[in-house]
């Protein structure tokens, strides 16, 4: 397998609170191949969106990392000194925001966002900063036109794609996006995705994809990482992961979404709720809600085990991974 | 919209979390507040003053209003804080004073509150022309300046407490009321409201039933926020000559003290004594404030690194 | 535009109502006052007079509504009356003002720059050791009423240190002129109420400021640009210190008719000749036609700051022009 473009090893991200330090992140790892795209998915509170920042270095007080590295393009994000990030970041890789309208700020037009960003990390012209801005924009499919517009005056799915513009200014390798469709309805949403798929066709990019959307998830993605209580549950290719769903937490979350096409079932949710992460449960930290939980599920903690292309964090493949080894 | 934000800086305590899903329980809150530092000092503060309003013959050695010891006498055991023009005990004064002065700065923010809310309310609730009447009426008084009208206000009235009372309650009522309204409309978009409207519930019932608890936590804070003030707005205006100058309260001590020019040519202690009680409520009421703020909004809160907890 | 259109009307209701207030008060109130003091005028120009009977119900032999008209024509065209001495209001105000504006003017904008810069580094490193002493400091000054701050620095500075005057805007005998001496003289006099104010006015304004910079230092565009690799300073002050001051601008012209109530008090103590201290001295001589006067103008100067700053904010924040 060729090199990979992003490493995590064992990452751990903490949060600060009066009751003390919980880890929202513990002991992450995963890799992203060139041009891939990787889905996260999970129920809210699991931590995909931590993962996220941890990952992109963005975390800001009570939140910090802890323990755990992030390779890429040969360095540790997370050793790095703080110009040395700077240098890197959106030259090699770009974070999306989930909502737009958040994530620009309101009393820079766009052109003028742009401009920051291109400023930041090299020596332009003007025209030259013009001629990238516009031709970003067209990327798109907005017209550059809306240069001198200001956020508000654009439409929701508007603005999250000049969002993705924003990202795309120097063609990183990664692009990292949470949640981007979100905030949008089902049209938009549908027409974003595409966009982001075409683009990444073209232009070559990885894309690290965090939604709770498992029909996005399913559509877009080459390999699936699901989430859960802070750990990864199951990682598989897409797939494998719809076809044979290994984890019950997985198993869960396909009955839970309702298929338009195929058969009508009865829509079954997941019992219960997601742990504090401040008091996890002993033992394997789903077992409180698993309809298939084992009395040794209580006592210890599974490691996450190779089951053929997929991995999966439950101890019912425990012996599998014992003997393949 | 950003109009609406513009007034919510005038008040110096409450912050911009008046989301009432971002506060914990009340339980959990009244712990969070019971092991903040400032809390607990504010509450202190406030509560040793309620004590000395209580009790003051337990403490003040002397009958406040008695004339007869030797006049613009300095400290000493006997006078702690010396003895004013007209050679009574400052000390006693100061301590009989706590009452009087307590009690018109708790029933001024009392009353203020409740209209700040009973309006701001009602205009988030009704909504359309009265919504408009109301939010304008409330920021005209937001901008005619406090003691101008205070001052003027007193000029007709005649002096007494009762008229300081009614002055200050005017002059502050609008404080609070745009806080109080932006709070009352995002509670009125809430689906249990929502749900209340829709099963035929009278107005009356669902403010008073369904809205208004929920702000609890703001109406305390608005009512502290504005304690702070009340205390030297009032004894502001009694240091002008506004006042009853008799009366037994710190504001009047301070007049009484700068008449006879005792900061610089009698007894200092008896003109700045009476100033510190007034800032010392004051920070009481802020720290307790302050801390409201701090538990009420986690992003205000300074972090102290526990570390060890970490679970296994 | 429609956001200034909605912020004008404010202005000229509020205007409105001051002068509505001037006009009732002397009307709802009991006893008779204004007589008292109208009786005390001698000398008078007739239509100054009769511009206080109408304003204040003395001697008016038309309806209620007839006398309103009239009175706010006379506001509307200067005509505010005579003070208890004889000279016309506006004029007393005009003598006084230049003082006032000095000290408060000054105090007011450096209070604006220490509050603002302070609130902003203190918000930056939250926890950090400014942040920790700071604002819990400031506000705590801040709500201590100006008078003690005043008192306090007499005592200390003059008093006991006798390194300024005690009071007055310049020493018994000087003569005004442009000289250096006299500049210094009036400074030295400035000095402790100008800091008074500032002490009273910055702790204020830290605080406020301090929360908004939290609020928008922890919004999603400002996370979004230390993500593009944006230069600290840059996020710092073009992204988030300017959107927190200038949704908050028009909050704080609002919060100037707290200053000018303690510049009131302060001139008082500091016996400084401006505008505060014509104003306590009205009211000790109940010159009505004064204070109503002088209520009037400080209710104007707050609505001129609050517009300026609501045009400033029209200008300067792009979501105010409906797209």
């Amino acid at each position: 397998m060729a090199e990979p473009l992003l490493e995590v090893t064992d990452l751990a991200v903490e949060y600060l609170t009066e009751a003390g330090a919980v880890r929202a992140v513990d002991g992450v790892s995963f890799t992203v191949g060139a041009g891939e795209f990787l889905g996260i998915v999970g129920e809210s509170g699991c931590g995909k969106s931590t993962l996220l920042f941890g990952v992109s270095q963005l975390l800001t007080p009570p939140g910090e990392v802890v323990g755990g590295t992030v390779m890429f393009g040969g360095k540790d994000l997370v050793a790095l000194d703080t110009d040395e990030l700077r240098a890197m970041r959106w030259r090699d890789y770009s974070v999306v925001m989930q909502s737009a309208m958040n994530a620009l700020n309101p009393m820079m037009s766009i052109g003028a966002q742009l401009e920051d960003t291109l400023n930041a990390h090299g020596r332009l012209s003007r025209e030259e900063i013009r001629q990238r801005s516009a031709e970003v924009l067209r990327l798109v499919g907005i017209d550059d036109a809306h240069l001198t517009s200001y956020p508000h005056q654009l439409s929701g799915g508007m603005r999250q794609r000049a969002m993705i513009a924003m990202a795309l200014l120097f063609t990183p390798r990664l692009v990292l996006m949470d949640e981007p469709t979100s905030a949008l309805d089902v049209v938009a949403q549908r027409s974003l995705m595409s966009k982001i798929r075409e683009l990444q066709q073209s232009l070559g990019f990885a894309v690290v994809f965090v939604t709770h959307d498992m029909s996005v998830v399913s559509r877009y993605s080459d390999r699936v990482m699901v989430m859960y209580a802070g750990q990864i549950a199951e990682a598989a290719p897409t797939a494998a992961i719809f076809d044979r769903p290994l984890h019950p937490y997985t198993r869960g979350l396909m009955t839970a979404f309702p298929s338009v096409t195929g058969p009508r079932k009865e829509l079954a949710g997941i019992p219960g709720s997601p742990p504090d992460l401040a008091r996890p449960p002993r033992g394997c930290r789903f077992h409180p809600r698993c309809p298939v939980v084992m009395p040794v599920c209580h006592s210890q903690s599974p490691e996450l085990y190779r089951v053929g292309e997929a991995q999966a964090r439950c101890l019912l493949y425990a012996e599998q991974a014992k003997e393949a080894v | 919209m950003a109009t609406d934000a513009a007034s919510n800086t005038a008040t110096a305590g409450t912050a911009a979390a008046t989301d009432a899903e971002t506060a914990t329980s009340p339980r959990r809150f009244t712990r969070s507040l019971l092991h903040n530092r400032k809390a607990l000092i504010g509450a202190v503060i406030l509560l040793v003053m309620v004590f000395v309003s209580v009790f003051p013959g337990l403490i003040a050695p002397h009958d406040p209003e008695a004339s007869i010891y030797p006049p613009n006498l300095g400290p000493s055991w006997n006078h702690l804080l010396g003895t004013t023009q007209l050679g009574q005990d400052v000390f006693s004064q100061l301590i009989w004073s706590t009452r009087l002065t307590l009690e018109v700065t708790l029933v001024v923010s009392l009353i203020a509150t409740l209209i700040s809310m009973i309006i701001g309310v009602t205009a988030a609730y009704a909504g359309g022309l009265t919504d408009r009447v109301l939010t304008m009426t409330t920021d005209v008084f937001l901008i005619i300046p406090v003691l101008p009208l205070l001052i003027l206000l007193s000029a007709y009235l005649t002096p007494g407490t009762g008229s300081l009372i009614l002055a200050l309650i005017i002059t502050s009522w609008a404080f609070q009321a745009r806080q109080l309204r932006s709070q009352g409309l995002s509670v009125r978009n809430r689906d249990y409201v929502v749900a209340a409207r829709v099963r035929g519930e009278r107005p009356l019932y669902i403010v008073l039933v369904e809205i208004v608890p929920t702000m609890t936590s703001l109406i305390v804070a608005s009512f502290l926020a504005l304690a702070v003030f009340e205390v030297g707005f009032a004894a502001s205006l009694q240091f002008l000559g506004l006042g009853n100058s008799g009366s037994l309260m710190w504001g009047t001590m301070l007049y009484n003290a700068q008449q006879a020019a005792a900061l610089e040519s009698g007894n200092a202690w008896w003109a700045l004594s009476p100033g510190a009680a007034v800032a010392l409520m004051g920070a009481g009421f802020a720290l307790l404030n302050y801390a409201f703020d701090e538990v009420g909004n986690p992003a205000l809160r300074p972090l102290r690194r526990k570390r060890g907890r970490t679970p296994a | 535009m429609r956001y200034l259109a909605r912020r004008g009307v404010l202005f000229l209701v509020t205007l409105w109502a001051a002068l509505t207030v001037n006009f009732i008060i002397p009307r709802v109130m009991p006893g008779n006052e204004a007589t008292a003091v109208l009786g005390t005028l001698h000398n008078v120009n007739p239509a100054a007079l009769h511009a206080l009977q109408i304003e204040f119900a003395v001697n008016v032999h038309q309806s209620v509504l007839s006398s309103y008209f009239e009175y706010l024509g006379n506001c509307l065209t200067g005509q505010f009356g005579v003070t208890a001495q004889g000279v016309p209001v506006m004029t007393e105000i005009m003598s006084k003002l230049p003082w006032t504006l000095g000290l408060v003017g000054v105090a007011t904008v450096l209070a604006f720059v220490i509050g603002t810069v302070a609130g902003i580094a203190s918000a930056w490193r939250l926890g950090g050791r400014l942040d920790s002493v700071l604002p819990p400091t400031l506000f705590i000054v801040s709500t201590i009423p100006a008078f003690f701050i005043g008192l306090l620095l007499i005592y200390v500075f003059a008093v006991r240190l006798n390194w300024l005057p005690l009071g007055g805007n310049y020493s018994v005998g000087a003569t005004p002129s442009w000289s250096l001496s006299f500049i210094w003289d009036v400074l030295k006099h400035a000095l402790l109420p100008a800091l008074s104010l500032v002490i009273v006015t910055a702790g204020l304004w830290v605080y406020s400021m301090r929360n908004n910079m939290i609020t928008t230092v922890s919004e999603d565009y400002v996370k979004t640009a230390r993500a593009k690799g944006l230069p600290t300073r840059r996020i710092k002050y073009d992204y988030a210190a300017r959107n927190a001051i200038l949704p908050n601008l028009t909050g704080f012209a609002m919060q100037l008719g707290y200053v000018l109530g303690g510049a009131i008090v302060i001139e008082y103590l500091f016996s400084y000749p401006g505008l505060g201290y014509l104003f306590y001295t009205a009211s000790t001589n109940h010159d009505l036609p004064l204070m109503e006067g002088l209520f009037l103008f400080y209710t104007v100067a707050v609505l001129v700051c609050v517009l300026v700053a609501d045009i400033l904010t029209a200008i300067l924040d792009p979501r105010t022009r409906e797209g």
